[in-house]
């Protein structure tokens, strides 16, 4: 067996080796994060592209929604930096917009649709700041983007599971970030608000904005997402869609989970 | 309502409202936040706290006394969080197990400590004492403006009123923060709000509302305002904002129907004496949750099915 110091020492190494570029919209260095004693997350590195749709592809608990939050400082990292558009990433929070998991936050809250969306300026309004017009017009307009304005005023318990994802999308819209952080936005959602979110999520990447989904569904990766990063606690692979989302990779990184038949059926890249 | 009334039911019907409030503006927080049992725990942990506080300095002044507690509510706040760390066990069974044991901890030291010949048991723990704290120099309305009976109001008022005002100045300050992180706790931390801050700042104050109250009305009632105003509260509307003010509407109100129900129930029923104030105000809680669950326009909303 091979000498775990070893491994670490060659992964230090490499990561040395892996420089990051200045136009990277989210560098991570050597992420380790851990719950207990087993680390959650292990030495990760990513590099998004900037002006692209990154996946993060990887079987149940393999650290996906860990690693967007430890990368936001959400959850306490035990080693690795992460740098936002060339900075450290706390210095540049206001530009990173966060989707957390739909599933994360109590729905029978009492709250209105677009009290939900107005959560989405409190950098600009502050403790304190009070809620004018403008701010009123804005949230409504970002509801619109996302096919939910006529639902303003509805209590949030009142909606579907995917319109409670868009209205987190729509929060998240107001937030006018460049860098756009999803967790699993496309979960347990209708294929109506699927084609709305890839719809709003590619009109981002148009405006030269980056987004990061956390994704389950293979089988839409070629079609929605230019950037992959595969990971099992480590890193499994990075690259281009074309070149990294292969039958290998997959292999690789589900273990012997995925079934070669669930394979063939993909849209993986041509050869 | 003349000079009778000021005298005997004025403060402690000031007193009762203002503690009910004190306890039901953080309740609404805890109870959405599934953290209603702290406030149990901590009105619990209170008669530990006040027992050692009488061993150590030998007295049963006030001062001290309400050190105690606080001090007992911290410890019993870090005794939670490390039973929930290194039990790895869910939330609501390390309050249990640590209000539990720290209760009968105090039960336990006030039977084995000298404190017969002292004001100090249980009954006073759980039930306080509001029907005694009344304004012996007033003379009737006019006595509000009076100075000399001004300073002679008791001090338990005084301090349940500085409590509820700072803890509804502390809640209108830090309202959108203690909302945004309440709804949403990943959202909140990614826009820059201190969110482990903001839930021990929200214990912090329902512990001083704790504090303040039990030594006037006792933990009964203090348990009672923290769960069932807010809970009663969320079941006449769907915006956090309003939730907020029905549930300080309905403590008051628990505050003086129980009052008065305590003080002439008994009597109009043919009994001889009056019960408990406390215990009245509680029990008037719960009926007003009661009834809310039957009759309130929003009561099927919470676990009710929600389609696609």
């Amino acid at each position: 067996m091979s000498n775990p110091a070893l491994e670490l020492a060659s992964e230090a190494g490499e990561q040395l080796a892996r420089p990051v570029p200045a136009d990277s919209p989210l560098a991570i260095r050597g992420l380790t994060v851990s719950y207990g004693e087993k680390p959650a997350v292990f030495s990760v590195d990513a590099t998004v592209p900037a002006r692209s749709m990154t996946a993060i592809i990887g079987p149940n608990g393999a650290g996906k929604s860990t690693l967007l939050k430890a990368a936001l400082g959400i959850v306490p990292r035990l080693s690795g930096r992460v740098l936002a558009f060339g900075v450290p990433l706390a210095q540049v929070m206001h530009r990173i917009a966060y989707v957390p998991q739909r599933a994360s936050v109590d729905w029978d809250f009492p709250t209105r649709v677009i009290d939900v969306v107005l959560m989405g300026l409190y950098r600009e309004l502050g403790l304190l700041g009070l809620v004018r017009r403008h701010h009123r017009e804005r949230a409504l307009a970002c509801l619109e983007r996302v096919g939910m304005a006529e639902f303003a005023g509805r209590q949030i318990g009142a909606l579907s599971g995917g319109q409670q994802q868009r209205v987190f999308l729509a929060r998240a819209l107001a937030q006018d970030a460049d860098l756009y952080l999803l967790d699993e936005p496309f979960a347990g959602v209708d294929a109506a608000t699927e084609r709305a979110i890839i719809d709003v999520l590619k009109a981002l990447k148009a405006e030269k904005r980056a987004v990061v989904c956390v994704h389950h569904d293979l089988a839409t990766v070629t079609d929605y997402f230019d950037h992959v990063l595969l990971i099992n606690v480590r890193r499994i692979a990075e690259g281009p869609v074309a070149s990294t989302f292969t039958a290998e990779n997959l292999q690789k990184t589900y273990g012997g989970r995925l079934a070669t038949a669930h394979i063939d059926q993909l849209k993986l890249p041509a050869a | 309502m003349g000079a009778e009334f000021v005298q005997l039911s004025l403060t402690p019907l000031l007193i009762g409202v203002l503690a009910a409030i004190a306890c039901a503006l953080p309740g609404n927080f805890l109870i959405l936040r599934r953290q209603a049992l702290i406030g149990d725990a901590i009105s619990h942990v209170v008669l530990p706290g006040i027992v050692v506080a009488f061993l150590v300095t030998g007295v049963t002044a006030t001062w001290p006394m309400l050190l105690g507690a606080a001090g007992a509510a911290v410890v019993a706040v870090i005794l939670i969080e490390a039973i929930k760390r290194l039990g790895r066990i869910e939330p609501g069974a390390a309050m249990g197990v640590a209000f539990t044991s720290l209760f009968a901890a105090g039960v336990l030291l006030l039977e084995q400590s000298d404190t017969s010949g002292v004001h100090l048991d249980v009954q006073h723990a759980l039930y306080g004492n509001l029907e005694s704290l009344i304004w012996f120099q007033a003379e009737g309305w006019h006595s509000l403006a009076d100075p000399v009976a001004l300073a002679a109001l008791p001090p338990e008022l005084v301090r349940m009123a500085v409590t509820a005002a700072a803890i509804a100045l502390l809640t209108a300050f830090f309202w959108r923060p203690l909302k945004l992180s309440t709804f949403d706790e990943g959202f909140a931390g990614a826009v820059g709000i201190p969110t482990a801050a903001v839930s021990l700042g929200l214990v912090i104050a329902a512990a001083v509302a704790a504090v303040a109250a039990f030594d006037a009305v006792g933990s009964i009632i203090v348990i009672a305002m923290f769960i069932c105003p807010p809970a009663a509260a969320r079941l006449m509307t769907n915006r956090l904002e309003v939730q907020v003010l029905w549930s300080v509407a309905f403590a008051a109100l628990s505050a003086i129907l129980g009052y008065v129900l305590a003080g002439y129930g008994p009597l109009w029923l043919g009994a001889d004496n009056a019960v408990s104030a406390a215990g009245m105000i509680a029990t008037v809680s719960g009926l007003i949750l009661a009834l809310a669950c039957l009759f309130a326009p929003h009561r099927a909303r919470i676990g009710a099915p929600k389609g696609v």
